[in-house]
């Protein structure tokens, strides 16, 4: 019973760590690259979110939704890339900071303004619901474990485009020397805009693999944008192999500080005081692994020169 | 020089005769309205203005004879925001009385700022408890209700039906704390755990895990607002819905129901009013909401046309005006108008004695899914704090 409940509880850590991935690797990406701060990651979220509600509703099909979600998702992180941020670039980082804040505010009212504020309906379709056994006794829903899928799968494809490809060389050797590469006759801005654009459409597929689990609502994408940063400085900024490390410790670690800390204090000092001590340190716990991960390793456990 | 004189002592007469006239109607009557109307919250603070709003069209935007003017102001959930918002009402906009406010944090800041100005204050929402007992005020009004009284009602509802072994979950904040004691105030059966998430937690998939594998006959949640969203659909999706009957209060209502849908049915909840609750008032502000912005209202706007309603009663009995506090808290205290609610009565901490019922979710509506009034539990219920309230009438 009690191993049952310790994998299914491994499998919701791994699960929340998926979604912190797809966030991750696209922020990480482009911390790292075009060294810019993107506040307004967590806003490419929403987007992801709402255009699938709205492209599901409109064909009326799920997988056509899906898609027509992301491409809209792309589509506006390289617009944002070319109308806002480019000229972000050369500027300080609290710049940056303030320039994509006022990007969450200007994203958050025009959801509002388009969709209302009041949360939108998202449905599964049938051939998504339902529960699989993984080992005997446990039952665990089918979406979620999709979502386990796709995320392993994303991130897979993503290390095969950085590092076996043409476009991932030209990524990494604009992250390096961003003035050699261009002097070698090599578009940068272009990749820089195709870079964010794909980070945004990863930050969509979080958002519309969340819509059918969370409130798919205007700020949705604040609420996980703060642990997506707690992964990247645990995972080290700019690299796509921290931000799944990290994504994954974050997740599991947050997963089973909620589920096991409190029962495991009751063991060790008196209930009442597990009770109040319990929570609070089961929300502080992935805040107090980063603390740790940066008195140790300040560059975070794989920081992007090496990989 | 005697002329001069006389006629100095002839104005001096009017004069004093014009301010001793007794209470005329004012030249306008200005409420100032407060809510959320930014961020995720504000869509609570829509159902507000709107219900507002539609008070005011049924009142032919008069109170007593006298025009209305309401100004809406926007505390963005933050308490600092919300008196600096209520202090611009009352020196810039000299608001004659104010309304609204959702949130009991930012009720305890702004009611002393209004009643230090001389004005009254009538709640359309916060149900914060020191106002209901050491903190109450006599320009202060609610026409909703003390938090703990519909966590009691369910706490009640539960304990009579004899039901056993209920796994508790609330958000781990103040209103969270409030709730879970309402609840167990009346609720004497076992319970399996309590357990407090982080307020403004997405994902509970964990701590259903856990609640399953304990086994509870039911579960009590308190989730507001997105978090009741979430709870409830990943409750849905982790097939529990059928196994083990969800009760909560203020998750489930009109606000998250669009967004709910199936994964709300069956759920029970407990309120003092709903949508279909068989009160002409009600039918009729119910009616007439759908028919203005079309949508259904929730409580939290049923409870505001209420304010605006019993204002208006203010008023009427005080001629058109509301200069005179005094004569205007004697009449609030009478509650003569028709509540959305029903006739009802104010406590001596100006609190509503009034029922609450069990609701449930069930299919049908315009959302797919809507709320059903299924027994009252409560006859003119007290909250739990009027005996700590010294006021006298």
């Amino acid at each position: 019973m009690t191993a049952v409940l310790v994998f299914e509880q491994l499998l919701n850590g791994l699960q929340f760590g998926v979604m912190l991935f797809l966030m991750a690797a696209g922020l990480t990406l482009v911390f790292g690259i075009m060294n810019l701060v993107n506040l307004a990651h967590g806003s490419l979220y929403m987007v992801g979110a709402y255009l699938t509600v709205a492209a599901v509703q409109w064909t009326g099909s799920y997988p056509l939704g899906v898609l027509l979600g992301l491409l809209g998702t792309l589509l506006v992180g390289m617009l944002v890339e070319v109308i806002a941020l480019r000229t972000l670039y050369e500027r300080d980082h609290l710049d940056q900071v303030l320039a994509t804040f006022g990007l969450i505010l200007f994203f958050n009212e025009l959801i509002a303004i388009v969709w209302g504020r009041a949360a939108l309906y998202t449905a599964l379709p049938s051939y998504l619901q339902g529960h699989i056994e993984i080992i005997p006794g446990s039952i665990y829903p089918l979406y979620r474990a999709v979502v386990i899928g796709v995320g392993l799968l994303v991130g897979a494809v993503l290390w095969y485009v950085v590092v076996k490809t043409r476009l991932g060389m030209l990524i990494r050797a604009g992250a390096s020397n961003r003035t050699m590469v261009a002097a070698l006759g090599v578009n940068i801005r272009l990749l820089y805009t195709v870079v964010f654009g794909f980070g945004a459409a990863l930050a969509g597929l979080a958002g519309l693999m969340a819509g059918p689990i969370y409130a798919v609502q205007p700020g949705m994408g604040e609420l996980i944008l703060i642990q997506v940063f707690v992964v990247i400085v645990i995972g080290g900024i700019g690299s796509i192999r921290g931000a799944l490390v990290g994504a994954l410790v974050v997740g599991i670690v947050d997963t089973l500080g909620r589920a096991f800390l409190k029962p495991l204090l009751g063991h060790f000092i008196s209930p009442p005081a597990a009770e109040a001590a319990g929570p609070a340190l089961a929300s502080m716990l992935i805040y107090l692994l980063m603390a740790l991960v940066l008195a140790v390793r300040p560059e975070g456990l794989f920081p992007a020169k090496s990989g | 020089m005697r002329t001069p004189v006389r006629l100095l002592a002839a104005a001096v007469a009017a004069a004093s005769l014009a301010f001793a006239l007794p209470a005329t109607a004012q030249q306008k009557i200005k409420i100032g309205f407060i809510t959320t109307l930014s961020g995720p919250a504000g869509i609570i603070g829509k159902h507000m203005k709107d219900s507002v709003e539609l008070a005011l069209d049924h009142l032919g935007n008069r109170m007593g004879g006298v025009p209305v003017e309401v100004i809406f102001g926007d505390d963005q959930f933050k308490t600092d925001v919300g008196v600096q918002v209520a202090e611009e009402m009352l020196k810039k906009h000299q608001v004659d009385i104010m309304s609204g406010i959702i949130w009991s944090n930012v009720m305890m800041a702004v009611v002393p700022v209004v009643t230090s100005a001389g004005k009254i204050m009538v709640g359309t929402n916060a149900g914060a408890s020191p106002l209901a007992g050491k903190a109450c005020h006599e320009q202060y009004f609610s026409t909703s209700w003390n938090n703990d009284q519909t966590p009691e009602a369910m706490g009640k509802y539960m304990q009579e039906q004899g039901i056993n072994d209920v796994y508790v979950l609330a958000p781990n904040y103040q209103a969270g704390k409030d709730m879970v004691a309402g609840f167990k105030r009346y609720f004497k059966g076992r319970i399996v755990e309590e357990i407090f998430t982080t307020p403004g937690q997405q994902d509970y998939q964990a701590e259903i895990t856990q609640l399953r594998a304990k086994g509870p006959k039911a579960a009590f949640v308190f989730y507001p607002g997105g978090m009741g969203v979430q709870f409830v659909r990943q409750y849905f999706q982790a097939g529990l819905r059928e196994r083990i009957p969800l009760y909560s209060v203020f998750t489930v209502d009109e606000t998250t129901l669009p967004a709910l849908k199936e994964s709300a049915i069956g759920q029970w909840e407990a309120k003092f009013w709903s949508p279909d609750l068989k009160v002409p008032a009600s039918e009729k502000y119910v009616a007439y909401f759908r028919k203005k912005f079309g949508y259904t209202p929730a409580f939290y706007g049923a409870q505001s046309y209420d304010g605006m309603m019993l204002i208006d009663s203010a008023v009427r009995a005080n001629k058109g005006s509301l200069k005179d506090t005094k004569a205007v808290i004697a009449a609030m205290r009478k509650a003569n108008y028709d509540s959305i609610r029903g006739p009802f009565k104010f406590n001596v901490n100006h609190h509503p004695i009034q029922d609450f019922y069990l609701l449930q979710a069930v299919k049908g509506g315009p959302d797919g899914a809507q709320m059903e009034i299924k027994r009252k539990v409560f006859e003119k219920h007290k909250d739990s704090y009027y005996q700590d309230c010294p006021m006298k009438w």
